[in-house]
């Protein structure tokens, strides 16, 4: 059968998602959040979720309404503070011990992803070290320098933004949208992109930021920025 | 004696960037510094995010909702830009290849251990972003913050009290009193401004300050202080 991954509706895929799955979400810097998808997991409300993402408050991605739905057990990120001095949904949920919180360093986590997708368990890295961030984890010493023992992160769904996409799930990416997209797409069991566009004639290999084998489903993005 | 402001630091950080670096510039007053360096440097900015060349501030008419620095500002592109994903971009800061990274910092230790990322506010979450990787692996780490707190406590310290953010790594120190490098002695003084004794700026500092043979007055243009974004 032709391939094509082109479903026509978000809710179409996203219609099995499981409680206690663990979602990556790209986005950062305000480019690449597959906001349409993340408000269709709002509304079809899986529990337990463990997100992964590199900003659990960033006013621009919709992030946070999957955390003020209370959906989320777990958050790994970078990026936990909310901008105002009264505290967040997200920094409530965490006082009341609600929500569990792993955060890493950003690079960390983006290698640790891309580590995920790449068959690799775990790596030593620099950063971190006698910090309070990685306190309790291995430390090992190279060539006279210490570095941290630091695991891959792999999901259950990814849920990833770009600009255009073929049949085949060949994705582009417009300025800074890539991001954490990339890595997150090599690491989770089924990936769903949000893409402004669909084109019928597949992307010239040089322009395709994201190989389509890594990509299950593609959708159009409607009703977001 | 007249303390610099925020943007005079950020002018006397840039006079030391060189010619071809690749920098990565954190949020706030180091960002500051893309406005003051000295022409005929070509340097290129990184920023976590994967750019690789960010340029100046997008006019309104050419803001581009994706195309962003790691503080979420619109920006341009510089001749010769590129950009990409976040592991690659975090593997250049790694791998060593960012010559300079201008952070801010709330304390400074006199072995260059830098504090940067957690005030201990009670129940704000954490925000560490790309701060540890940069304090640690960028080839340069430079710090502009102002020599104390607005309590008039020292942030350059023998120690750290707050949580580090990576061990060791500050080697120069911009405040709005003194250009200060970290060595295997500890501080040393090379600029000083004007009118301010060397007993004073000692009194304001946390850790024990040595002054390089050839200590002179920091001097500035004069420049208005604006608020940063």
């Amino acid at each position: 059968m032709p391939i094509d991954k082109r479903v026509g509706s978000a809710a179409e895929a996203l219609a099995d998602v499981k409680d206690g799955a663990t979602v990556l979400i790209s986005g950062f810097g305000g480019a690449g959040f597959p906001n349409m998808l993340i408000r269709e997991l709002v509304k079809r409300a899986p529990k337990r979720l463990t997100l992964v993402v590199n900003s659990a408050t960033h006013r621009l991605s919709y992030t946070h309404e999957l955390i003020e739905a209370g959906l989320v057990a777990k958050v790994v990120c970078s990026a936990a503070r909310g901008r105002d001095k009264d505290l967040s949904p997200f920094e409530k949920l965490k006082k009341e011990g609600k929500i569990e919180l792993e955060c890493l360093p950003q690079g960390t986590m983006a290698e640790a992803i891309r580590c995920g997708g790449a068959g690799i368990p775990a790596f030593y890295t620099p950063v971190g070290v006698g910090t309070d961030l990685t306190a309790g984890k291995e430390v090992r010493s190279f060539k006279g320098r210490d570095y941290v023992l630091e695991h891959a992160i792999s999901g259950d769904l990814a849920l990833v933004r770009a600009d255009t996409s073929d049949r085949y799930g060949n994705l582009t990416y417009r300025y800074a949208q890539m991001n954490f997209g990339l890595a997150m797409a090599t690491a989770a069991s089924t990936v769903v992109a949000e893409v402004r566009e669909t084109v019928d004639q597949p992307i010239p290999f040089d322009r395709v930021g994201c190989p389509g084998i890594y990509i299950d489903r593609v959708v159009v993005a409607q009703g977001v920025a | 004696m007249k303390p610099l402001n925020r943007r005079q630091m950020a002018w006397r950080a840039a006079q030391d960037v060189e010619d071809g670096s690749l920098v990565n510039l954190g949020l706030g007053m180091p960002l500051l510094v893309s406005d003051y360096l000295p022409e005929g440097r070509d340097v290129f900015l990184h920023s976590e995010n994967g750019v690789v060349g960010v340029g100046p501030i997008a006019s309104s008419n050419m803001a581009d909702p994706d195309l962003v620095d790691a503080g979420s500002r619109q920006i341009t592109l510089r001749a010769g830009a590129t950009i990409v994903d976040s592991a690659w971009s975090f593997g250049m800061i790694r791998g060593g290849h960012i010559d300079v990274t201008v952070l801010g910092a709330f304390e400074v230790a006199s072995n260059g251990d830098l504090a940067n990322w957690d005030m201990r506010v009670p129940d704000k979450g954490p925000l560490v972003g790309g701060a540890m990787d940069l304090a640690a692996c960028a080839r340069s780490v430079w710090t502009v913050m102002e020599h104390n707190t607005r309590k008039g406590s020292p942030r350059l310290l023998e120690k750290c009290a707050l949580p580090l953010t990576a061990q060791k790594c500050v080697k120069r120190i911009y405040t709005d009193l003194a250009v200060i490098t970290v060595e295997p002695q500890g501080m040393v003084v090379h600029e000083l401004v004007d009118g301010l004794s060397r007993d004073e700026l000692q009194k304001r500092t946390g850790a024990k300050l040595n002054f390089a043979p050839g200590c002179k007055v920091l001097v500035t243009p004069d420049i208005a202080d604006t608020e940063t974004e």
